[in-house]
C-alpha cells in the first residue's frame, strides 16, 4: 500500500503563504506545525503569538488560536497568557530579529530571566524584511542594507548581537539552541531542536528559545539558492550552530 | 515506487527543491505558469521512476507544495 512520506501538517490552514519565494519563514512555520502535530498537542490547547514583521500574518497560517502582539512584546503577551491560562495551554512565540533583538530586547531578556514556561522561535534573517531591508541588530559586519548602504561599519553601527549566546548566560534560560535552514539536513535538525523546546514547555521546565538562521532573499538581493549559500558561507561562521544552554536537569 | 506530487497553484519557483534533490530530478518548468505568474517545479515524466522518496525537496519547500508517497 502507498505510504505517505511527506505531506502538509494538519496544524496549518490551506491559506497560501504571502512570503516571498524562498523565504525561510515558510520553512519555520511548517516545522512548528509539524512539531505540535507530532507531539500530539490538542489544537484547542494551543495559543501562538505572532510578531510584527513579515510573519505578522502567521495567524492566518496556523490552524490554532493566535494573538498578534505589538512590536517586540510577544514574550510579554505570552507571559500573561501562560500565567492566566496555566500549564494546560501550550503557548508558542514567533519573532523576527528586529522584533526580538531590537524593539523587544527587554521583553525577551526578562522572559528568559523569569524562566517563563514558554517556547520562542526566533527567526534571525539579519535584516528588517517587512519594512524594506533596513539594518537589524543582527546584521553582519559589512552587510549592505538600506540603512547601511556601504556595509555595516563597527565605528558607526557597532557589533552584531548574538542573542542565543547572550540569553544563555541567564540562569532562567532552560534550553537555547541555534539552528539553520540552508539545506535539508539542517532543516531536519532545526525540527528536532524546536521539538526539544516544545517538550521543555510540556514538561513544565520553563523558558526555551530556538534561533533559526533564515534567508531573506528579497532584501539580501540574492536568489533563493544563493541566499542559502550565503547562510552557509557567511552567516554561520559568525553565528555558530549548537546548544548554548541546557538546564533541563536543573528545573 | 516513490511518487512526488506538486500543488502547482502555490509554487513560487524558488528552486530550493531543485537544489535539494540528491538525484537532481526536479526542474522548474519554464513553459508553464500558475495563476500567480510563477513557473512551476516538476519532475519530468521520464525521471519519476528514479525518485528514492527521500523527501529532501519537500523538506526544503517553504510553501508546502510537495507531497511524497512511497
Ligand atoms: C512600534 C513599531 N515600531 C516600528 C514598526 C515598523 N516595523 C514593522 S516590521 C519592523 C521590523 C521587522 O523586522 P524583523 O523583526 O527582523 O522581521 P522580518 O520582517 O525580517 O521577518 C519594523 C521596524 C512597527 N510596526 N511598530
Ligand atoms: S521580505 Fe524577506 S523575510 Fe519578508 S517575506 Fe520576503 S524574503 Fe521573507
Ligand atoms: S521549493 Fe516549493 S515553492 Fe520552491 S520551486 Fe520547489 S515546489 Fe516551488
Amino acid at each position: 500500500m502507498e505510504k505517505v512520506v511527506f505531506q502538509k501538517s494538519n496544524m496549518l490552514t490551506d491559506a497560501p503563504l504571502h512570503f516571498c519565494p524562498g523565504c525561510s519563514h515558510g520553512i519555520a512555520n511548517r516545522l512548528i506545525a509539524e512539531c505540535m502535530e507530532e507531539l500530539n498537542i490538542d489544537k484547542k490547547n494551543i495559543v501562538g503569538i505572532a510578531p510584527v514583521g513579515c510573519a505578522v500574518f502567521n495567524y492566518n497560517y496556523f490552524d490554532v488560536d493566535m494573538i498578534e502582539a505589538a512590536h517586540g512584546r510577544a514574550p510579554a503577551v505570552a507571559t500573561g497568557l501562560k500565567r492566566v491560562l496555566g500549564n494546560d495551554k501550550f503557548v508558542f512565540v514567533y519573532q523576527g530579529d528586529g522584533d526580538l533583538a531590537s524593539i523587544g530586547a527587554a521583553e525577551i531578556i526578562h522572559a528568559a530571566a523569569r524562566c517563563e514556561n514558554i517556547s520562542v522561535v526566533f527567526i534571525n534573517n539579519g535584516i528588517y524584511g517587512m519594512t524594506g531591508g533596513q539594518m537589524a541588530p543582527t546584521s553582519l559586519l559589512g552587510q549592505k542594507s538600506t540603512t547601511s548602504q556601504k556595509g555595516r561599519d563597527i565605528g558607526r553601527n557597532g557589533y552584531p548581537v548574538k542573542m542565543s549566546e547572550m540569553l544563555a548566560q541567564l540562569d532562567g534560560a532552560t534550553y537555547i539552541e541555534r539552528v539553520s535552514t540552508h539545506d535539508a539536513a539542517n532543516v531536519r535538525k532545526a525540527k528536532q531542536a524546536i521539538k526539544t523546546a516544545f517538550k521543555c514547555q510540556l514538561e513544565n521546565k520553563g523558558f526555551s528559545m530556538i534561533e533559526v538562521l533564515s534567508a531573506c532573499p528579497t532584501n539580501w538581493g540574492l536568489t533563493p539558492v544563493k541566499a542559502m549559500e550565503h547562510i552557509k558561507n557567511d552567516v554561520i561562521p559568525y553565528y555558530p550552530l549548537g546548544v548554548f544552554a541546557d538546564r533541563r536537569n536543573e528545573k | 515506487m516513490a511518487k512526488v506530487t506538486f500543488n502547482e497553484a502555490i509554487c513560487k519557483a524558488c528552486g530550493l527543491c531543485v537544489e535539494a534533490c540528491p538525484k537532481k530530478l526536479l526542474v522548474i518548468d519554464k513553459s508553464r505558469v500558475n495563476a500567480k505568474g510563477y513557473n512551476v517545479a516538476t519532475i519530468p515524466e521520464d525521471k519519476q521512476s528514479e525518485c528514492v522518496g527521500c523527501a529532501s525537496c519537500a523538506v526544503m519547500c517553504p510553501d508546502c507544495v510537495i507531497t511524497v508517497t512511497r
